[in-house]
């Protein structure tokens, strides 16, 4: 059995979901969790649940808010007063930006934004798409433990099954050392929903939205389903949206349970960036668009036509 | 100042990905090499910077094939006044290149005031090579950038975190600053500028040279594979304004009952 540490990232004390996924594939090992910060009970009990044997809560001055040395020096300290073979946490903004410098700090490897792993004994084996999805390769490490892994969200899924373990949580002082690099401040951005990167449902729009003001029939839908709105990189390009919304090779990758893509004819870096969704619906008024060879669902017909009519029916079944 | 940009060449954003017959990478026969599409934005704005501070100079700093300078060159007739190419192939891993890219800058015999480098290149994906660098030269980075501002010795930097929000940080150089699209609009390379770069100074070093060992590998890529295909799914004709209530009824219904996604 390895030992492993996952560290639970928190909005708000609350653990984020890919955390979950994480702790489910690691059934067998010896888990740990960290967390900086606040963590409410809810969390305990779900990190617990799914396998948790010591949940350690690092507290201190410095690391009240995110900077990645700060993150880094007490981690390290942390990772260095226990003995973990590895170390594993959400492919988010943070984890992609601090991984690494941690990783370095022990000079050694980080597997990033991995999709899926096993354990072979007790050495992990990875899964990690490049070319934005476009080729799959096996990860493996040499040199020092412990290894570093950050695993992209929505890609394992949630747990099937509960796999209990004691969950006792322990207070840890954190030392944030020398921070060069600190937050002055936080600008929130136009939309309060989950990022695409962490969306269960994602809706689309390519260059056929014509204008930026078209997106509001697709936040529209999105709030009936509970969706994130995202753009192809044609409607970005074109000034339709930001480019924090953009799919794609030179955009966001995503995993969600469902994509619908309106008006997004599927350039390769496109369909790169979004053909492991689970079920994708197209609708473009196109037959022959190379949207549709990656479509569970394909509606031959104009968006600004089907997509009200769509939400009205997502609406009568949720209801 | 004593910039420094890292850059990377990478197959072009149209490629088709084939895996090579072992396995351990692509075919590379057939391939446009291209910069790092993120890449164009740290050389702009390190011209940017330079602009604005007298008796600067840009140093573009490359780790890859040496068979195909391409992106030095383009950087260099955008503006970068020199270039330094560790050879090195396209298998090493985040470590090796982060330590390359050290090792490179010392060498250049110039104290980096400011690194810039695109925040991840689109072939590996790994987002990894401008925070270990960062963290090898005992400097502060800030990844994901799409603001930049600077005042005497101080940087105000945006970063885009998850749903379009902005960390705004601020630092002191030197640092290292990985940049994302939106930061800035990259400047094509002019005829002149092409002209003048092919007489700007390209030294090639090797991973020895940089102190640099295939013992410095800490994660290793094989089985290069494409994805499984999906089955073909279903199509729906809703170009007849009378087809389209049934059809995105049917369909709506089968993300339910066949799917389960809703």
């Amino acid at each position: 059995m390895a030992n492993v540490l996952v560290f639970a990232e928190t909005n708000n004390e609350k653990v984020k979901p890919v955390t979950y996924e994480i702790l489910g594939r690691l059934s067998g090992q010896n888990v740990d969790v960290v967390s900086i910060g606040g963590i409410d009970a809810d969390s305990v009990s779900s990190l617990a649940k799914y396998g948790a044997e010591n949940i350690h809560k690092i507290q201190g001055s410095g690391l009240e808010k995110y900077s990645p040395e700060g993150y880094s020096n007490a981690l390290k300290n942390f990772i260095d007063s226990k003995s973990y073979d590895y170390v594993f946490m959400g492919a988010t903004s943070a984890g992609k930006d601090f991984f690494p410098r941690l990783a370095g700090s022990f000079e050694a490897g980080c597997a990033s934004d991995v999709t899926n792993f096993i354990f072979e004994g007790d050495d992990f084996s990875g899964t990690k798409p490049m070319f934005a999805g476009k080729a799959l390769t096996k990860v493996s490490f040499e040199g020092a433990k412990p290894r570093f892994i950050t695993v992209r969200p929505n890609a394992l899924g949630m747990p099937e099954n509960e796999n209990a373990k004691a969950g006792t949580l322990a207070d840890a002082n954190g030392d944030a050392g020398n921070i060069r690099a600190a937050i002055k401040e936080i600008i929130k951005g136009a939309s309060e929903k989950v990022d695409l990167t962490e969306a269960n449902i994602i809706v689309s729009g390519g260059r056929a939205m014509k204008e930026e003001a078209n997106f509001k029939i697709l936040d529209e839908l999105a709030d009936v389903i509970g969706a994130t709105v995202g753009a192809s990189r044609a409607a970005v390009d074109s000034g339709y949206a930001p480019h924090s919304m953009q799919v794609g090779q030179t955009g966001k990758t995503v995993a969600p349970s469902l994509y619908i893509a309106c008006g997004i004819s599927g350039a390769i870096q496109h369909l790169a960036g979004m053909r492991t969704s689970k079920v994708i619906v197209a609708i473009n008024t196109d037959p022959d668009a190379p949207i549709f060879t990656k479509a569970d669902y394909g509606i031959v017909g104009d968006l600004f036509k089907v997509v009200p009519i769509l939400k009205e029916e997502f609406k009568a079944l949720l209801g | 100042m004593n910039i420094f940009v890292c850059v990377k060449q990478v197959p072009d954003t149209e490629t088709k990905v084939q895996p090579s017959s072992d396995g351990n990478y692509i075919e590379t026969s057939s391939i446009k090499w291209i910069m790092n599409p993120y890449d164009e934005f740290a050389v702009e704005q390190a011209l940017v910077v330079k602009a604005a501070n007298a008796e600067s100079t840009v140093t573009v700093v490359r780790v890859g094939g040496a068979k195909d300078t391409e992106a030095l060159r383009t950087a260099m007739a955008m503006g970068a006044d020199e270039a330094f190419l560790v050879d090195a192939p396209e298998t090493i891993d985040a470590y090796m290149t982060a330590k390359a890219l050290k090792g490179a800058i010392e060498k250049s015999g110039k104290n980096p005031d400011l690194i810039l480098c695109g925040k991840q290149s689109i072939d590996t994906d790994a987002l990894q090579v401008p925070q270990l660098l960062a963290q090898m030269l005992d400097l502060p980075s800030v990844s994901v950038v799409v603001g930049f501002e600077q005042n005497g010795n101080t940087l105000n930097l945006k970063r885009e975190v998850e749903g379009g929000a902005l960390e705004v940080y601020e630092l002191n150089a030197p640092a290292v600053v990985a940049c994302n699209k939106g930061l800035n609009t990259p400047r094509y390379a002019s005829l002149p500028g092409i002209m003048k770069a092919k007489k700007k100074p390209l030294t090639t070093l090797s991973l020895s040279d940089v102190g640099v060992s295939d013992g410095d590998r800490k994660v290793k890529y094989s089985n290069f594979q494409l994805p499984p295909e999906k089955p073909p799914g279903k199509k729906y004709e809703a170009m007849d304004d009378g087809a389209i209530s049934g059809v995105v009824k049917e369909v709506v219904g089968l993300l339910r009952t066949e799917a389960k996604v809703i």
